[in-house]
């Protein structure tokens, strides 16, 4: 890793934690040169190949992704609904084929409140840790987390009512979600209950899906309702101590997303489709501090951004692999 | 299509290496447009923040307007302890065979998804044998070791390890556990058939009861509805027939107050409050009762 990919590296855990991402001071020769030959060069066959990828949309990571967590969840279901057994539990805590597998936040709440910790919790959890730094962290949220994809349908109308000018996206203060964070944390240990456990649209979808629906759906339809008309994924974007947990988890995970400086035309696009499009920030004309730039642990791994880029500037990368796709 | 994004607002982006206006005292000039849009931003936050730790703290009223306490299942710790354990899986929901255990739900604040068993709807009757459910607690929120640092209630710890009458003969015949999760108490003096020297003949609790139980002469691992188990007998003496624990319950002569010799189903130290009886009686409301969370007082 370069001086200034290492940079980076530290920049963008701050961005996780809430900091604005900010122009890179420095950007290394070979990425200057190529920000210097895009000025005023343009490359018409280029341009032409792109206007056609632009024509045909691709929603081959969407599709895997949705699969993927309508499946995940459907396992929980069915293990209990027809008795196979595989994976018995809810997203909190579970069984897979007898092992145990532990929801991070929710260890986490339960250990502070407890504050006794038994050895099945300490498995369950360590297992789910190697797990998910394994897969990438955040993964978690956008290929498991059933709250994930109702909050995705409900950002589609609010989009739609953007674009009808019916409502705005008010956007929030970052920092509110480590905030969050460090709130119910503090929670759990001085009264001894697990309040963030309470209220996780997470931990309450998964045991409707599971065990039937409840009152408690109500409180996931406010979220959902407060997303569509007044800011758009704010409960992703800005409350969740979950994402950020599974965000640190994120740091050190090999897979993540690579943006290619070279065939990008900078039309933001990937911004546009994003959930934390502040991880984004390096596609900017002239932000690139590298040809190649690995994307920050806060980014989910779900993919809307390689699909919508008809360059294929951005890919998915298993750090010390082949690339994928 | 042109990229479009926050760079306007940061001032010079496309012109990137010319530098940015000072103002007067060094910090860079924001408009008065980028204040106020700033500020109503920190007023959302604000209004977000405020949102969720009301939602979050609104989860504390039922604790403090607690009406009723829930029967929690075998192995339970203490409620506060309970809930702050639990990690509200419903792994034990998933491993009961008689579907005892039910998840709370909103209206229990904090307590959403912790388990509980509606003893009258379906009780504990151990036809389990294991206690399957401290097995499948990955918390130790229902264990059948209870952490040294946590302190037992007088009276809530069993004098000796129940023994399950289904497994008498076993080489095992106990369950192994050490405290009781409530306590069986007559309630209703007055409704119970035994009292007043009744029988009972047919289905207790009606045909379309669906609650089930595990009867040891029809099949020790298969528990059937109690509506396709009736009964004829010329005392009633359902709850001590049924009761899962060897010398919890006993029918007894006691003298009323007028020194009036009648019968009266009695509870014993051995009851751990599972709720078998309270499922079984066939008066409506009940006659017998699991007090939820109480000790056995002398």
């Amino acid at each position: 890793m370069s001086a200034l990919l290492k940079r980076r590296f530290f920049d963008q855990i701050k961005v996780l934690f809430g900091a604005e991402p900010t122009k890179p001071k420095e950007i290394s020769p070979a990425a200057q040169q190529i920000h210097f030959y895009k000025k005023g060069n343009r490359d018409l066959i280029a341009e032409k190949l792109h206007a056609r990828a632009h024509a045909t949309p691709s929603h081959k990571w969407r599709n895997r992704r949705w699969a993927t967590l309508i499946f995940a969840n459907l396992l929980f279901t069915l293990s209990f609904g027809l008795d196979i057994q595989i994976l018995e539990g809810a997203l909190t805590a579970s069984r897979f084929v007898g092992f145990h597998l532990i929801d991070l936040n929710s260890a986490l709440q339960v250990m502070l409140a407890h504050k006794h910790i038994i050895n099945n919790l300490l498995i369950g959890t360590g297992t789910v840790l190697v797990l998910w730094a394994l897969l990438g962290g955040r993964t978690f949220c956008s290929w498991v987390c059933p709250y994930h994809l109702l909050a995705e349908w409900a950002e589609k109308i609010h989009l739609f009512l953007v674009s009808k000018k019916l409502v705005t996206d008010q956007n929030m203060d970052r920092r509110l979600r480590t905030v969050f964070w460090a709130i119910f944390a503090l929670l759990a240990l001085a009264t001894g209950y697990t309040v963030f456990e309470a209220i996780s649209p997470t931990g309450i979808l998964s045991r409707a899906l599971i065990y039937g629906p409840g009152l408690a759906l109500l409180w996931v339809l406010a979220l959902l309702f407060f997303e569509v008309f007044f800011s758009r994924r704010a409960w992703c974007r800005y409350a969740c101590p979950i994402g950020l947990t599974y965000g640190v988890v994120g740091i050190v995970s090999p897979v993540r997303i690579i943006y290619k400086l070279d065939g990008c035309f900078h039309e933001g696009d990937c911004r546009k489709v994003c959930l934390v499009p502040h991880v984004l920030d390096t596609v900017i004309k002239g932000r690139a501090v590298e040809k190649e730039v690995p994307i920050g642990p806060d980014c989910t791994r779900c993919g809307l951004c390689v699909d919508v880029c008809p360059t294929g500037s951005l890919s998915f990368e298993v750090k010390g692999l082949s690339k994928l796709a | 299509m042109s990229e479009i994004d926050d760079d306007s607002a940061n001032g010079n982006e496309g012109s990137s290496n010319a530098p940015r206006k000072p103002s007067g005292n060094g910090t860079p000039a924001v408009s008065i447009a980028k204040r106020q849009t700033n500020r109503r931003r920190v007023l959302r936050t604000i209004l977000l923040t405020g949102g969720v730790l009301g939602a979050a703290m609104s989860g504390f009223l039922p604790l403090v307007y607690a009406q009723k306490k829930r029967l929690r299942p075998p192995g339970a710790l203490d409620e506060k302890d309970f809930l702050g354990s639990c990690i509200k899986c419903g792994q034990c929901v998933q491993v009961c065979p008689v579907s005892a255990i039910k998840l709370a739900d909103l209206v229990d604040g904090v307590g959403v998804g912790t388990p509980y068993i509606d003893p009258r709807a379906q009780a504990c009757d151990f036809s389990c044998d294991a206690v399957q459910c401290i097995l499948a607690c990955p918390t130790g929120s229902l264990t059948y070791h209870k952490p040294d640092f946590l302190p037992v209630r007088p009276g809530a710890a069993l004098a000796a390890k129940p023994i399950l009458l289904a497994k008498e003969k076993d080489p095992e015949p106990t369950l192994n556990m050490h405290e009781r999760i409530g306590v069986a108490r007559l309630t209703r003096p007055e409704a119970c058939l035994a009292i007043q020297g009744k029988g009972f003949k047919g289905q207790t609790r009606g045909p379309e009861f669906k609650g089930k139980m595990r009867y040891m002469d029809v099949d020790r691992w298969k528990p059937v509805k109690i509506s396709s188990h009736p009964y004829d007998v010329a005392e009633c003496d359902l709850c001590v027939r049924e009761c899962p624990i060897k010398g919890a319950i006993s029918i007894e002569t006691v003298f009323a107050p007028d020194g009036s010799q009648r019968k009266s189903p009695v509870v014993h130290e051995p009851c751990v409050g599972c709720g078998v009886c309270e499922m079984v009686c066939p008066v409506e409301p009940t006659a017998i009762t699991i007090e939820a969370g109480e000790v056995w007082k002398i």
